[in-house]
């Protein structure tokens, strides 16, 4: 299995506090990974071991095969990291500390410049390259942050938090970014936020207390976790029995309920099991009737709903 | 080294590049000027011992003001950790700053140089003597900048930082003054300990390897204990 990332049974104490429990997974080469869970799950312990910030308790990392604790200089040569606080030195200016970190990254002068240029592009610092970091607003300190990450192009990023403290424009611009990076490269990303997940992870690793919970891609769990899934529909042309006798009838459909009339419309809500795809037998039904539909809604339970599930509760 | 040679640039660039550098050099400079001065033209000596011998009090002052900021505000900005996270060694990163803020030290004596000339203009300087002064002020600050780069170490408060440095750094001086006070017993561990002795010998133009050595291990053992410090963050700092 070509892994680029390998933990096994990692654990992090904190004097008597388990951050991080016995937790294992892999990553492979190109994956955009995304660690969910809530504020003190054990998400940013974990980053800091990977990045060999600090050392596990017990357990193994490995980076492309090579061990944290054993390499920890080779690791970090191919890591690139931004922490959850965005810390940057205020007194430096942008081009002056992407310089410094090329230079402390062993870059030469002339790959220095190159991977500067490089990343303005990429990262939208092109008005700010010349100011300093302390007139940047939060939006641009994030760029800088992503910037330095990505600098000396490692096959690995992790990223903390990412989005935390950011307007919902310089939400989506982020994530874009982060989206763009993870065409090439190993991305590991953690966050508290569902939609974050959904809009930028292959894959979704769901932290709690310490402990990995949940596993997969965000259809997997959808599926996996989905007790039924609901489709609601309205229909022009016919009364609430009708179509609910009619709807109740087709094979897969566990129940129906009338909604709210609308205008003339009869909404309807199906209940159906895990699996089944029953627009299409919907669709077919109201043509067949000369039933007109209106508007028909396949509503998925949200990885909110899944995440909710698992993390509230010690039976969780 | 290259880590090494990138982290002691920034440092650099940050003393220069803001007031820090030139307000501590000015003031330094100042009361220097004044020990100085009063010792040629109120005493009417034409000697440097009076800027040597008030030395070591003003960098009871002088050094932790240089070296405060070094680390402890790198924990309190939470760039200690992109750093540290960085390909470096831990003591690249120690020895970057501590050269840094050596450098800054090594500069402000280069001004001093204003003493030594006036004095060789006036009367017969001792060119031996004042080398040899120089080495022992070079090393005196050494080590006291290397109790400054600990304490920045272990707080992320730049102003413990100075407190706790200048503590360190006065105790090692007001030992030595205070010998005479002190139980009999106890005077040659006192004397080996404090500052002074060592650093009178110096002055006097005798380069004993024991002085140099007592400031040497000063400098080591304190960058050793910072890079011991660096791994405070094992356990969730």
């Amino acid at each position: 299995m070509d892994a680029m990332i390998q933990v096994e049974a990692l654990s992090k104490r904190y004097g008597d506090v388990r951050a991080v429990d016995d937790v294992s997974f892999a990553i492979r080469k190109g994956e955009v990974v995304g660690l969910l869970g809530p504020n003190g799950a054990g998400k940013t312990t974990t980053m800091k071991v990977l990045t060999c910030y600090m050392p596990p308790t017990s357990g193994r990392v490995t980076l492309d095969g090579l061990d944290v604790v054993d390499n920890p200089l080779a690791v970090r040569r191919r890591i690139g990291y931004l922490p959850e606080s965005v810390p940057l030195y205020d007194e430096m200016g942008v081009y002056e500390y992407l310089d410094f970190i090329g230079r402390v990254r062993g870059l030469s002068a002339s790959r220095r410049t190159t991977a500067i240029r490089d990343i303005v592009g990429r990262c939208g610092l092109k008005g700010v390259i010349w100011k300093g970091i302390s007139q940047l607003s939060k939006g641009y300190r994030q760029r800088v942050g992503l910037a330095q990450a990505v600098l000396h192009d490692p096959d690995v990023v992790i990223l903390d938090e990412p989005t935390t403290g950011l307007d919902p424009n310089q939400i989506i611009e982020i994530r874009h970014l982060i989206r763009d990076i993870g065409k090439e490269k190993t991305v590991i990303l953690s966050t508290h936020i569902l939609q974050e997940v959904e809009a930028v992870c292959d894959r979704v690793l769901i932290i709690n207390q310490g402990r990995i919970i949940a596993d997969g891609t965000p259809d997997q769990l959808h599926r996996e976790f989905l007790g039924a899934q609901e489709l609601q529909v309205l229909i022009r042309g016919t009364d609430a029995d009708a179509a609910r006798g009619a709807l109740a009838a087709l094979a897969g459909v566990d129940g129906v309920e009338t909604g709210a009339d609308q205008d003339g419309a009869v909404a309807l809500n199906l209940a159906c099991g895990k699996e089944a795809d029953l627009r299409e037998a919907v669709f077919r039904l109201c043509v067949e009737r000369g039933w007109v539909l209106l508007e028909m809604r396949r509503k998925v339970v949200s990885l909110e709903a899944i995440f909710r599930q698992l993390t509230s509760g010690d039976g969780a | 080294m290259k880590g090494l040679g990138a982290v002691y640039r920034r440092e650099v660039a940050g003393y220069f590049n803001q007031p820090v550098a030139y307000i501590v050099i000015t003031a330094y400079l100042l009361i220097c000027g004044w020990f100085f001065t009063s010792n040629v033209f109120l005493a009417g000596q034409a000697d440097v011992r009076g800027f040597f011998a008030a030395a070591p009090l003003i960098l009871v002052f002088f050094a932790p003001a240089i070296t405060m900021r070094l680390m402890a505000e790198e924990w309190r900005n939470g760039t200690m950790e992109l750093l540290l996270t960085l390909p470096v060694r831990d003591s690249e990163v120690v020895a970057g700053k501590f050269l840094a803020a050596f450098t800054v030290f090594a500069v402000a004596q280069l001004f001093t140089f204003a003493y030594p000339l006036t004095v060789s203009l006036l009367g017969n300087m001792d060119l031996g003597q004042t080398v040899a002064g120089y080495v022992g002020l070079l090393l005196l600050g050494a080590a006291f900048l290397a109790v400054g780069v600990l304490a920045s170490a272990l707080t992320a408060s730049q102003v413990v930082a100075f407190i706790v440095s200048f503590f360190v750094c006065f105790g090692l001086f007001l030992v030595g003054k205070a010998l005479p006070l002190m139980p009999q017993a106890l005077e040659p561990v006192l004397e080996a300990l404090a500052v002074d002795g060592h650093f009178e010998n110096l002055v006097k133009g005798v380069v004993d390897s024991r002085d140099v050595l007592y400031f040497l291990s000063i400098v080591v053992l304190c960058l050793a204990g910072t890079v011991h410090a660096l791994q405070g963050r094992r356990w969730g700092r």
